[in-house]
Parts: C-alpha cells; structure tokens; sequence
C-alpha cells in the first residue's frame, strides 16, 4: 500500500545518508525483548478499546457517513444527534442501529434532517430487533462504506499529486509551523512559508480545543495562540497548499492535530480533507491534557485505524516528556514511548513509512557533552525505527529569550538532524518562548536549517561513532533503562493502567477512572454495532 | 514572553556619567547604552519592513533608525525575504539618557523558591500538602493560562504546580461559574484558589474577579478565607485591593513565582501573625 514516494526516508538526495553497517551495536536480542515487552503491555489495552466505545467514536461514525454543520448556537449536529439517541437508548449498542433504523422507517430523508428533528424532539429512537435490526444494520454499513470510499479516494488523489508534483528532493523533509488563529492570515502565511521551502504545513490548534467535546464548525477567524482545527478550515488549507504544490513543483504536505476528546472525529475529518499527517500520540491526552485513559485508549485505537485506511503518517508526542522531565534522565521514558506508539500503530494497521516517532533535541546545553549525548539518543531512536520517518523537534526548554544563543543551539539541532538521518525536522525558531515566530525568524530558521543542509546534509556518510565510545554506551544505556521500565509497567498488577495511575511516566498519576471525558466512555453490550468499526477492523 | 525583569537595568550601569565624583556608594542614575567604549551610546536591531530589497529599502531602514533617534545609524546588512519583505540588521549611536530614578518597579517582597525550597516549606509551615483549586471563571474557555502555571507541562521551562510534591491541584478547568468555584474550594478544604482570565471584553476580567471574592468573603469567615490569586494578560499587579484578591499576576508570570507567593501567604505570613 506504500504509495511511491511517500517515505521520507526514500528519494533523498544523498542516498549515501544510509551507511552500511549500523552505526551502534546494539544487540538484537535485547532490541527484540524491548519490543516483546511493548506488545505485552500494550495488547491489554487492545482489549479495553475493543471492549468499549466513545462519544466520539459514534460522532465520527456519523461523520463518516456524511452528517455535517452546526445548529445556530454553533453545536454540531453529530453532537445533537448522538445526545438525543443516548437519551432515548443510550450508547452501549451503538449509534448507528438506532440512527438507520429511524431513517429506514421513514423518520428523515438523510441524516441532517434527523438531526434537526431529533434535536426538537419530534423523533424518538429505538433498539431495533429481528429484519430491522438487520435493514438498519445493513443501512448504515452502506451510508457509512460510501464515506470511507471518500477517504479512500482522498488517498489515491494524493498518491496521484505526489507522482505530479514530486516529493521533497531532500531528507529530512522541513516542517514549518503556522498559526494565528485566523484561517485567511493562515492561508497566506503558510504558503509564503511553502516558497521558502517547507515541506509540511502545520497549522497549530487554538489553545483549549483538546478539552472541546465538540468539533468546532466552519471557517474561524479567532483562536487563541492558534488556529480551530474544523472540517471547513481543513479544506480551506489544503486548497491553498495545492495552488503551492503546483506553483513549487512539490506536494507540500499539511499536518493537523487528532488529540484531546475529538480525536475520533478530526481523523476522520482529516482523511475526508486529504491532510497528510497527523499529531497523534497515545498517552499525551492523559499525561498531559488529563483526559481519562479509557477514553483516550479508546478513541486512540479508532483514530489510528482512520490514519491507517486514509495514508496519513502519524506524528507521536514524545518531545513533551522532554519538556517538563530532564531529557538526561528521562531520555528512556522517549524509548518505552516510541516501542508503545509503534506496537499501537502498527496494532492499528499503519505501516512502517507512517511512523513519525518523535523525539527532542532538548538536554540543557550547560550540560557538559550534551551534543554527544544528544548524538547518542537520535541515533538510538533512528536504528530501534529503521523505516519509521523519525520526527525531530527542536529545542524549547533552554530556549531563555536569548535569540542569538538561541539560533546557536538550533544549528546543533539542525546538525544533529542530519548526521542521525532523521526524516522530519520541525524548524526551531530562535523566538522560541518570546514571540509566535516573526516573518524573519522564519527566514534565519530556514537559511539555519539550509546552511547545515549544505555544509554537512551528508556527513552521516563518515560520522561512525567508535564502537566504545561514549555515544554507543549511552545508547545501549538508554535502551538498558527502558527495557528496566517496560518490566516494571509489565509487573503493575493492570499493567499500563496502574503505572499511569501511579505515575510512572511524566511522574503525572492519572487513575482509568478520573480524568476528563470520562462520562463519555461506555462499555460495549452484546449486539454492540458500529458499522466504521467493523469495516476498519476487516482491512487486509 | 518572559523579559529580563526591568529592575536589572538598574543594576547593571556601568558608571555614572554625571553624578559627583568621588561617591562611589550611590548606585549609577544616568547611563547610556555600552558598546565598547562608555558613554558611545552603541545599539543594535533589527527589524523587516514590507518592501522589495534594493536601494530605496536600505534608504527606508535608514530613516527610521533616524527617526527612532540614532544618529549616525549603519545599515550593516540587508536581505530580500521573498519579493515584498527585507530584513535589516542596523549598528548606530543614540543619543538618549536612561535615569534609572525616574524607573518604577513593583518588586517581589516575598522570595522565589525552588520547586524543592517550596515543597520544604510547606512540609514544615503546614505540616500537610498545600491544596490549591484552579480555574477558568465565567464564560472565559481560556485555560491557557491556568494550565501553564498549573498543568506538570508549566511555562518557560518551569514545571507547573502539580509538579510539586506538597501541593495538591485540582484544576477545574474552562467556564466555571463562581458558585461552583467556592463549592469546590469548600469540598476539597482549599488553601488557594487560582483564577485566571484571558477575556477581557467590556471588563469581564474585572467584573467577574470582583464576582468571585465577593463571593468568597461571603462563604468563610474572614481568619478561613483560601487565598485568592487572580491572573491574566490584561491585569494590572496593582490592582488586587481594588479586585478584592490577595494577589494579581500579570503577562509572564511563572508557576515558581505564584508557588513562591502561596508559601509566602500561607506559611511565611501566617506563622508570622501567629
């Protein structure tokens, strides 16, 4: 299903960034344990997303079978409709048989309609049984099938662009960051970024919009240190970068983020907009956000199966431990992460090229060898992940308001990027904590990225670390802790439940029954339908 | 977001170019920028102005580097930004006085500690962890700024309240209206409550900061009252008596700052009337 060109990894202009023999020893059997491990404590959790559905998860279910808008008070009809029928049956069977089987009886023409009805109360939902549990079953697999073509051929139009327009010419692809909270400015922004040579556009979300239960609607012009992510912005954005694909003779790829208590339904919004990756991590929500862990396992699991279906890559969130515990001494919290994204991921259904594992360039400079150390971490990340499109953040936590110190430590980022073959590299702007990136901190941070490109894109070539040397024992240092770590979690009596709940990672304690969105989360019944679910889950 | 607080500018002058000789003790009143020599009044910037690279555009950077006062100003270097925009970097003199006595600063009076101090002095002081209820009041959806100062992620690479062993959190979150605010406050027996508000559409910020310690000052007994912090972009840190809180924290405040303060109001100045 790889379509041609879309790993970063491939095409790049020095193919002799991949050196022939492995640049760390680690040891295979160690790798392979680190990674039997991950399987054993994520495969529970399979479970208990299989065992329960969302909110959510219903409402990107009526997304995907094509209901759309907001009532006047801006609450989508996904939202109105999926309350009313909770009211009348509740959620542990499912939206979809009590939804089709009022649309077979004759309740509303499509669904908008039933919606507005239900919303007035002027139709009342039922558990259909017998032939109209069947009608309605088979009803909604069709209403909803049509919506996944849609994604599907979202993919091949994108597959068909890229053989048009072309990859990027060079690894790693440059990610630019755009975000002012109006779409029209966004729009612009983004595409001047595109001439200067970005390959990915993310528009960054509005501060707060992973704790909205709802999906806001339609074209926005007013977010806070960032842009709505809706289904109308999405298309606006992608429009804009396809004029710049043309214009550039490169398909500019646009990135979006599916996390927080929508991420079901942004997925899938993003596979029907044709956006090319996605934040997506599996354990940001709750660490972070403090979103309940049931909800986010759950909506994780449906977001990445869409992600798969639709040829998004995923960008994973690791860089955030970094930022609030010492990337030194947490520098294995990044590992057991990335081994959990990718067992997830690849759980999910996506591919190898569709894993944009993240990590950080984010040890205190002040720490003596820290670019080594630096080395030592990237280069982990990049032979534990070898087909995986690694995704390298730059350096925020030491970023102080000194600009020039700043735009210093970039360059060693920009050069750590390259000597580690990494395959997205987010621009580190030298404004970083000071102001949201000026026009011409956008143009020193690309002139930085393009200087190291130039003088040093293929020095992976010759950077052989000595087999004994301080990077290699701090890589097989790392991997020793996380494989430490994974045991640990393995041997918590509910495993990754309790060592979120004690605090294991982020030293944030997160119990499976608190947590945002909790009331959100309901345990399947027998006879439990979900027409998306069943087609995802059915995919070669 | 966070600068270098204005007080250090008083302190780092390097002479005092016009004061009496031979008082060494007086700290520097009148100073001008340093560049290599005293006195030579050296600075530098930069900045980008909307219009294509050339001739008439270093012209351009030159008279608004008069304009802002220096005199002679250099345009060391000039760069196209694609066809519309150029970027200027420009060295020159100014002739400006700084009189660090004509400089107000509301200064800290209680000392910034570390994460650890902080945890220390609430395991002495109170003998049990520090409780403190976060929210965002009204129909403010902002948690921007509650999460940074509250949320383990924190700000400008602090780490933020719930990363401190000795103090409990509990963020309430957007949009919480007042009487929920003090229910919560009374159920979990808060020692604190942090309130922040971004909007500040016909003075909701004020309005409703007012709504809420009024409504404390009406559910506790004054000696039982949590204290209250309030925090926003839009505020003025002279302003709590006026608000009727304990404390205001405007634009870049850090988690270590209102940590430091709550130690300060709850171990500090309580042991101290005690």
């Amino acid at each position: 299903m790889t379509p041609a060109g879309s790993d970063p990894r491939r095409r790049s202009g020095t193919t002799s960034t991949r050196a022939r023999r492995p640049k760390l020893d680690l040891d295979p059997v160690t790798v392979r344990r680190a990674r039997t491990l991950a399987r054993k404590v994520g495969r529970p959790i399979v479970r208990l997303a299989e065992q329960h559905t969302t909110v959510s998860v219903e409402r990107a279910t009526l997304r995907m079978a094509g209901l759309v808008g907001a009532d006047p008070e801006g609450t989508p009809w996904a939202n109105r409709l999926l309350d009313s029928v909770r009211g009348d049956v509740g959620l542990e069977h499912g939206v979809a048989l009590p939804v089709w089987d009022a649309l077979v009886r004759g309740a509303a023409g499509d669904l908008g309609e039933l919606a507005q009805k239900a919303a007035v109360g002027s139709v009342r939902f039922r558990l259909p049984e017998g032939r109209d549990a069947t009608r309605a079953a088979a009803a909604a697999k069709k209403s909803v099938g049509a919506g996944l073509r849609r994604i599907d051929a979202r993919r091949r139009e994108r597959e068909r662009l890229i053989k048009r327009h072309g990859d990027p010419s060079q690894t790693p692809w440059i990610y630019l960051i755009v975000a002012t909270g109006d779409i029209y400015e966004d729009m612009p922004q983004a595409q001047q970024a595109a001439r200067e040579g970005a390959d990915v556009i993310a528009v960054i979300r509005s501060t707060g919009q992973s704790l909205l239960d709802f999906v806001p609607e339609g074209a926005t012009r007013e977010g806070y240190a960032g842009t709505y992510a809706t289904q109308e912005n999405f298309r606006l954005m992608r429009a804009a970068l396809d004029e710049s694909s043309k214009e550039l003779g490169r398909y500019v790829r646009l990135t979006n983020y599916a996390s927080g208590l929508c991420m079901p339904e942004i997925a899938t919004l993003a596979g029907l907009e044709r956006l090319d990756m996605m934040l997506n991590d599996s354990m940001y929500g709750i660490l972070f956000r403090d979103i309940n862990p049931v909800r986010t396992f759950v909506d994780q699991r449906f977001s990445r199966q869409v992600h798969a279906r639709a040829g998004i890559i995923i960008n994973t969130g690791e860089d955030n431990y970094l930022t609030t515990a010492d990337a030194v001494e947490a520098a294995h919290t990044v590992t057991v992460s990335q081994l959990l994204n990718e067992y997830f991921a690849k759980e999910a259904g996506l591919a190898d090229w569709q894993l944009g594992l993240g990590h950080a360039f984010e040890i205190d400079p002040d720490v003596p060898e820290s670019f080594r150390l630096e080395l030592a971490h990237a280069l982990l990340a990049r032979q534990l992940f070898p087909k995986a499109p690694l995704k390298w953040m730059p350096p925020t936590r030491h970023m102080t308001g000194d600009v020039f110190r700043g735009y210093l430590l970039d360059g060693f980022f920009n050069l750590a990027g390259m000597m580690t073959g990494q395959g997205i590299l987010l621009v580190g702007m030298m404004t970083e904590a000071v102001v949201t990136p000026w026009l011409s901190d956008r143009d020193l941070a690309l002139q930085n990225v393009r200087y190291v490109r130039s003088a040093a894109g293929g020095l992976a070539e010759d950077f052989q670390p000595a087999p004994d040397g301080l990077i290699a024992r701090r890589a097989q240092q790392v991997l020793a802790e996380s494989i430490d770590l994974l045991t640990r979690i393995v041997e918590h009596d509910d495993g990754l439940l309790d060592a979120i709940a004690d605090g294991t990672f982020g030293l944030m304690r997160r119990p499976a029954d608190k947590g945002r969105g909790l009331d959100g989360v309901v345990p399947l019944a027998p006879g439990y339908a979900n027409p998306a679910r069943e087609l995802l889950e059915a995919r070669t | 977001m966070s600068t270098p607080a204005a007080d250090t500018i008083a302190t780092t002058g390097q002479a005092d170019l016009v004061g009496p000789p031979g008082e060494p003790a007086t700290p520097a009143r009148i100073l001008r920028p340093y560049g290599d020599t005293t006195g030579d009044g050296m600075v530098q910037m930069s900045f980008t102005l909307p219009m294509a690279h050339g001739k008439l555009a270093e012209g351009a950077a030159l008279q608004l580097a008069q304009k802002m006062g220096m005199d002679p100003a250099m345009v060391v270097h000039a760069k196209a930004m694609g066809p519309g925009y150029c970027f200027f970097v420009v060295y020159g003199r100014v002739h400006h006085l700084v009189d660090t006595s004509a400089i107000t600063v509301v200064e800290r009076d209680y000392p910034l500690l570390s994460p650890k101090e902080a945890n220390l002095a609430v395991r002495k002081g109170l003998r049990r962890r520090m409780t403190v209820v976060g929210a965002c009041i009204g129909s403010d959806a902002h948690t921007v700024g509650i999460d940074a100062i509250l949320n383990i992620k924190g700000f400008a690479g602090e780490k933020g309240l719930e990363y401190y062993r000795e103090i409990r959190v509990v963020n309430l979150g957007a949009q919480v209206s007042v009487p929920q605010l003090v229910a919560s406050a009374q159920e979990v027996t808060a020692d604190a409550v942090l309130v922040s508000q971004v909007v500040t559409q016909r003075d909701a910020h004020v309005l409703n900061t007012r709504e809420m310690s009024a409504a404390f000052r009406e559910a506790y007994p004054a000696d039982r009252r949590p204290v209250l912090v309030v925090g926003g972009p839009r505020f003025d840190e002279s302003m709590a008596d006026q608000l009727g809180v304990d404390r205001v924290f405007a634009r870049g405040t850090t988690p270590a700052e209102v940590a430091s303060f709550l130690v300060h109001a709850l171990v500090t100045r309580r042991k101290a009337a005690a």
